[in-house]
């Protein structure tokens, strides 16, 4: 009952000092806004080139020529060393296509296609394996050992461009993260100075607590539940930011950024989960932010 | 039984003053004693190593059993929930009433308001001020805040009161007044009282045992004692 109590009235004074000290409280929530949009735009940015760099990353294939003189043999042989690869190593899958399968494939493409490839006698195609990976970082490696058989005539990815891209994103993916935990921190300090400037101005409150014997939680709690809801409010205006935001921008170009390559994520239900993510990072960094203060300034 | 014993005891602060040299005393439980001394003495340090606010360097500081030299600051709540502490200062916050401002150390001890109200109604009688619970404390004279006080130190009924001046802002009337609160509540609820004090017409009035400090060392400790100060500067 008596550790209610302390609760209901941590609860109660933390509300009572986010009323009383109103300017300090919409300063703390207006910064701790202002730096959380910006991280749910950093989120934002993060999460979709993750997603394009998914996206991408599975439409990257290794097309294995087979040689010419390549027997049935062969072919069983390679499919054996794919599903080994598949077993034990980067191979994610395969899809094998016969030469006999290009030439009828390639006979839809075009009339002059079709008259060409009728007026050879042999099929001039080779047979081939579209091999996926499972890490595309190590692209290059799976393709180089795919050219070590003998019967592979080539083997070969969008060389250059594939990687560059994939750096490319990667790089942005990692400068967002970095940008996501540095604003994190900032808003964790923004929220921890106004405690400070609390604490200061119930400082003989706080004294007198503590001469007559008032527990360090007793103490600590309104602090902790102030620096709660702080974040709590701080993370209002940037959830709503977020959804409408989101939403609009998404309608507004189709679920396309400027290309049909770069397709945006659906606003359902990443937009709830962003903003689920906004509000307990509000509340977290509000709670570490005020324990950071009480700890330092209450020396208790 | 003595309430507390302090045993070859030494403070030395930071910047290398040494406020309490080799102290050694013992206060039973019912008693009431001044602690006298110039400035410098070592008085405020002895008090506030008493209600734990300062710890001694070296020796032990038992106070109802407990070691104040081995308390962990995070376990202090429980010893000053043994003692109530009245000061030169009043201590008191402006914007709570007389009675909140009583009830406010109930309450920071998570008590329940049916409890609160009866005691701390109890306290302001104790020091003739129940009519005033509903003033704030700046519509009060000096010699009322320090009542105030004096209620709130008492109200969780207490086994030691330490006073520190708590007679140092008001005048000699008043301070006689004040004193004399005390020395009820001493006789009354038995409750052990240990004073600092520079006054020198109340200590010689009321005839208790003396305790006197220079520069940190016991000079004198008497039964009935008088006020009888070397100044050292």
């Amino acid at each position: 009952m008596k550790a209610i109590r302390i609760l209901i009235r941590g609860i109660r004074d933390a509300f009572k000092s986010v009323i009383r000290n109103f300017s300090l409280s919409t300063a703390a929530i207006t910064c701790s806004s202002i730096t959380l949009v910006l991280v749910a735009v950093a989120m934002i940015i993060s999460y979709n080139v993750k997603n394009i760099t998914s996206e991408l990353e599975q439409e990257l294939t290794i097309v294995v020529y087979m040689k010419e003189t390549g027997t049935e043999e062969h072919i069983e042989e390679m499919k054996k060393n794919l599903d080994t690869m598949k077993e034990s190593g980067n191979v994610a899958d395969y899809k094998y296509k016969s030469k006999d399968e290009w030439k009828l494939e390639m006979k839809t493409y075009s009339d002059t296609f079709n008259t060409a490839l009728e007026f050879l006698e042999t099929n001039p195609l080779l047979d081939s394996f579209m091999v996926t990976v499972k890490d595309v970082s190590h692209l290059k490696e799976t393709t180089e050992e795919i050219r070590k058989y003998e019967s592979v005539s080539s083997a070969d990815y969008g060389e250059g461009m594939a990687e560059n891209l994939v750096i490319a994103f990667d790089v942005i993916e990692k400068v967002t993260i970095i940008i996501v935990l540095a604003l994190v921190l900032v808003t964790a300090f923004l929220i921890g100075n106004t405690i400070k400037l609390t604490i200061f101005s119930r400082k003989n409150e706080i004294e007198i607590m503590r001469l007559v014997g008032a527990s360090n939680i007793s103490i600590r709690l309104p602090f902790l539940f102030e620096g709660l809801f702080l974040g709590i409010l701080g993370s209002i205006i940037p959830i709503l930011v977020t959804i409408y935001g989101y939403v609009l921008l998404y309608d507004h170009f189709n679920g396309y950024l400027f290309t049909q390559i770069i397709q945006l994520a659906e606003p359902f239900n990443f937009i709830l989960y962003v903003s689920g993510l906004l509000l307990i990072i509000g509340a977290i960094i509000g709670m570490l932010g005020s324990y950071r203060a009480v700890r330092k300034y209450l020396k208790i | 039984m003595n309430l507390i014993e302090v045993k070859n005891c030494y403070k030395v602060y930071n910047n290398g003053v040494t406020a309490i040299a080799d102290l050694n005393l013992a206060i039973a439980r019912g008693e009431f004693v001044f602690v006298i001394g110039a400035s410098g003495s070592g008085k405020s340090t002895l008090i506030k190593m008493l209600y734990r606010e300062e710890k001694p360097t070296n020796g032990k500081v038992f106070v109802g059993g407990i070691n104040v030299a081995k308390l962990r600051n995070s376990k202090v709540f429980k010893l000053r929930r043994k003692l109530g502490i009245v000061f030169q200062d009043f201590k008191l916050l402006p914007k709570l009433t007389v009675y909140e401002n009583v009830a406010f150390a109930l309450e920071a001890i998570g008590l329940h308001s049916k409890e609160i109200r009866p005691k701390v109604i109890k306290a302001l009688e104790n020091v003739g001020l129940k009519d005033k619970m509903r003033s704030f404390p700046n519509q009060l004279s000096g010699g009322e805040q320090q009542r105030v006080c004096i209620a709130r130190s008492i109200v969780n009924e207490p086994k030691l009161l330490i006073c520190d001046e708590p007679t140092g802002n008001l005048d000699p009337d008043i301070s006689r007044e004040i004193v004399s609160i005390l020395d009820k509540i001493n006789k009354e609820f038995g409750t052990t009282i240990i004073m600092a004090t520079h006054d020198r017409d109340i200590v010689n009035k009321m005839k208790k045992r003396v305790i006197l400090l220079e520069n940190g060392v016991l000079a004198s400790d008497e039964k009935k004692g008088s006020y009888v100060v070397h100044e050292s500067h």
